[in-house]
């Protein structure tokens, strides 16, 4: 395994040296995602892959970038342990690695914490070929600039990754999901907020435009309490979180651009003409719309927040553009990273 | 070195005809209170010390030193373990402290705008009539100030269930070094283009100024109990805290204290901890009340399995905050039976526990210094407490050298030298035993892309490699790192 580590790192270093820009690739499940700049040799990591190091008890796991999902959520779940984020894809073969870059996490993300609050470090490759350690694997740790985090949505254009350790969660002893009729969407939204002052078993919150479904985590008791707080009906329905997680949902196939907008949970409703799935309490919602992207990103602009289209188009960029100080501010990490502008180019930000 | 004299010294002239009067502090005996922080083993006393009380003032001064290539120290309360905001003898203190405005709370969305100086605990008490707080509580909450605990990305006892200062911060507003206002994540759960919040926590200063601060707020568990269990042997005490978090509970506190640490502080504030013991375990569970029963049954189970001589739920809260008093006044109690000491931060894995301190325990024989342990065990983030005498000759020459050895320790099982106090000035050498030339030398790079003159916060927690080499060359026995078998990760 050393050995794949030491062939990608000769790669980048040769690409360096020759000023080749590298597409790095994984299982491919987030393509849609980011442009990718032409002529670019496509760097596979996928080979870079298996668990090091794995004990329970320190709710921390270090694995190669290339390992599949589903073979890390397999050896997690046999121990009562799961990723604390739900990344799509796993069943579609999404790798770790590309978790961690493209940083796209499920519904429970609004109540235990998103992909970068489960890094506790990394190492990578960056744009000069030098293997590069940030972070460690302990929960606590300060030492050395915090370069493992941003990894998160940084779509590998700030480094190859090869190890990545995470923090890693007990399984819930019980889940259970319920059903509230709720035609109101600022309605939806207080219920939605005013839940959590009550009880910290909630692990999803979604409303669909007709009802908001509550997912609780936690003890028996613990989840007959706030079912009794909540109230509603109990739904069997357990595919919903993970078909919303992995964008399965009849919602999704419906005609339309699939936007993602992400505003402070309690933003105004969006007023756009579309259909709305809310996610996350509110902080993430979801548009399949025709509306044009100019409107789309000057509402979220205007509530705060951004928005990204999904849906692949050579005239719509995935991501929000940034400009001026903030644009210049995110030049400065990818140049100390990537100085010939080798990773990615042009995946995440016009340009690098 | 020779230098003009404070009134006519044209930085400070320049810093005067920018900032009021009374914002600009220039004599030594005023200065003093500011020649060093929490790390009193460091002093020097700066050339002046600012203290604006606007954010265009902030820009001012940041223009007038980036135009004079002026180093900056920013600082907060002064309450960093690690002399992060010790002054640089030519340079300016750039205190943050009158930013100290709570700008917005924002109860929809339990989020709560403050200012760089507002301390960590004023927000709590701030939201506390809406039922809200804010979570990290590093123990010098009371003074220390939000900006700071961005810098240093401030823990306390409940990280394990609640995180870190990074998981509970949306934005930051801070002052590059053109002085421009640079406004980092947002009030969204995240942001476009890069996590620069997560590069900015923890960076000690060294990327910009931080002056306005998003935090998340919590809604406060409706219930929370304390277990205290008692060990005859620190290795049971360190094995009932695996099996708690291998059976799936993650509670909102647990620490551990060794003898040495709980016979101080019960002789200092009559905790009610068994003196007995050779470990206790403070465990405190959080929530509503059935899920507290419920994991107050399990875990109570877990402690007595693991062996626990004696177990005892805090009856009430005052019981329960008496429990939390010795652990909280474990570092005043050492005050109290040694002259001096000398407080260590490093995080292992837990497993490691056993080893550690038993090499702890041989080093304190080997120096001749006593120490006491205390260990926030959930996540692993050790305290070892060193205790020395300064008026010794050598003595806090000797703690030093403890210390560093602890720390090599701790990198050597797989941990790391710092967990929460910072490398500041103090642990800059241990930098270069933790991680490899590469890493060093990217994390300069990083530090030189937004301050290519080194003028933030200078000479602090990133060693230069020239640093490093001379350091190695004096500590490499026979041409190697101590413990050259382990992988560094």
């Amino acid at each position: 395994m050393p050995c794949l580590a030491d062939e990608l790192a000769s790669r980048v270093v040769s690409a360096y040296s020759s000023q080749t820009p590298l597409n790095i690739i994984a299982a491919g499940t987030k393509s849609f995602l980011g442009r990718q700049a032409d002529n670019c040799e496509p760097l596979d990591v996928t080979g870079h892959r298996g668990i090091i190091e794995y004990d329970p008890a320190e709710l921390v796991m270090v694995s190669r970038a290339g390992t599949p999902l589903v073979e890390i959520e397999k050896v997690l779940h046999e121990h009562g342990q799961m990723l604390g984020f739900e990344p799509p894809f796993a069943d579609a073969g999404a790798t770790l690695g590309g978790a961690v870059a493209a940083g796209l996490a499920g519904p429970r993300r609004a109540y235990t914490g998103s992909v970068r609050d489960f890094i506790l470090g990394t190492t990578f490759i960056n744009g000069k070929g030098e293997t590069i350690t940030a972070g460690g694997k302990v929960i606590k740790n300060v030492a050395g600039f915090d370069l493992f985090r941003p990894m998160a949505r940084s779509m590998g254009t700030l480094g190859v990754l090869l190890k990545v350790a995470l923090r890693v969660l007990p399984l819930p002893e019980q889940e259970r999901t319920l059903l509230h009729e709720e035609s109101d969407e600022l309605s939806a939204l207080r219920k939605m907020n005013q839940w959590p002052m009550e009880t910290q078993a909630i692990s999803a919150s979604s409303w669909d435009g007709t009802h908001i479904r509550i997912r609780l985590s936690g003890s028996e008791s613990g989840i007959a309490h706030a079912s009794a707080h909540i109230g509603g009906d109990q739904m069997d329905e357990v595919s919903y979180w993970r078909d919303l997680t992995n964008f399965k949902l009849d919602f999704f196939q419906q005609p339309g651009r699939l936007w993602r907008v992400s505003v402070a949970p309690m933003s105004a409703a969006l007023g756009l003409s579309t259909h709305q799935l809310i996610d996350w309490g509110g902080a993430q919602r979801w548009l399949k719309t025709d509306e044009t992207p100019a409107s789309i990103r000057a509402r979220a602009d205007q509530l705060g927040g951004f928005a990204e289209c999904f849906s692949p188009d050579p005239n719509v960029p995935t991501y929000h553009p940034l400009n001026g100080i903030a644009l210049a501010t995110e030049k400065r990490l990818k140049t100390a990273l990537d100085p010939a502008g080798i990773l990615n180019p042009g995946r995440l930000h016009p340009g690098f | 070195m020779s230098r003009p004299k404070p009134d006519r010294d044209p930085l400070i002239d320049q810093l005067r005809s920018a900032l009021p009067e009374d914002c600009v502090v220039a004599d030594p005996v005023s200065m003093k209170p500011y020649e060093c922080d929490g790390l009193s083993g460091y002093r020097q006393i700066p050339r002046v010390v600012v203290l604006p009380r606007t954010v265009e003032q902030v820009q001012a001064v940041m223009k007038i030193c980036q135009k004079t290539r002026t180093p900056i120290v920013p600082r907060g309360a002064g309450t960093s373990l690690s002399g992060g905001a010790m002054p640089h003898k030519n340079g300016v203190v750039l205190s943050l402290a009158r930013l100290n405005r709570i700008l917005e709370i924002d109860q929809d969305n339990r989020t709560a705008r403050v200012q760089a100086g507002v301390r960590n605990l004023q927000i709590s008490e701030a939201v506390q009539h809406l039922g809200l707080y804010y979570a990290p509580d590093p123990s010098s909450q009371i003074a220390c100030t939000i900006g700071g605990n961005v810098a240093e990305n401030a823990g306390g006892v409940h990280c394990l269930k609640y995180g870190l200062t990074v998981h509970n911060i949306l934005q930051v507003k801070m002052i590059n070094l053109d002085g421009e206002i640079v406004s980092i994540g947002g009030t969204s759960l995240d942001s476009p283009g890069y996590d620069l919040l997560a590069l900015l926590m923890g960076s000690e200063g060294m990327l910009g100024i931080v002056i306005e601060v998003l935090v998340r707020l919590l809604p406060v568990p409706k219930v929370a109990r304390v277990l205290m269990a008692a060990y005859d042997d620190i290795e049971k005490a360190g094995n009932a805290v695996a099996a708690v978090i291998a059976a799936g509970v993650i509670p909102g506190g647990f620490e551990m204290m060794d003898k040495a640490a709980i016979q101080a502080a019960e002789d200092f504030v009559e905790a009610g901890y068994p003196t007995d013991a050779e470990a206790i375990l403070l465990c405190e569970l959080d929530g509503t009340e059935e899920d507290v029963r419920d994991q107050v049954r399990k875990v109570e189970e877990l402690l007595a399995k693991a062996g626990a001589t004696d177990i005892r739920l805090a009856a009430n809260n005052i019981q329960r905050v008496r429990f939390w008093s010795g652990r909280k006044n474990a570092f005043p109690a050492m005050g109290r039976i040694s002259p001096d000491y000398y407080c260590m931060d490093g995080t292992i894995p837990r497993k490691e526990l056993g080893h550690v301190l038993t090499s702890i325990a041989r080093l304190s024989e080997k120096y001749g210094l006593r120490v006491a342990n205390v260990f926030h065990a959930g996540d692993g983030n050790l305290h070892p407490l060193i205790l020395y005498d300064a008026n010794q000759p050598d003595e806090f020459e000797k703690a030093e050298a403890f210390g560093a050895e602890i720390l090599d320790l701790c990198v050597a099982v797989g941990g790391t030298i710092t967990g929460e106090h910072g490398v500041g000035v103090e642990k800059i050498e241990r930098m270069c035993v933790q991680f490899d030339e590469a890493s060093l030398a990217q994390f300069m790079a990083v530090r030189k892309a937004f301050d290519p003159d080194g003028l933030l916060n200078p000479d602090k927690a990133v060693p230069t490699l020239a640093r490093c080499a001379e350091f190695n060359a004096m500590h490499v026995h026979h041409g190697e790192l101590p413990h050259p078998e382990l992988e560094r990760f």
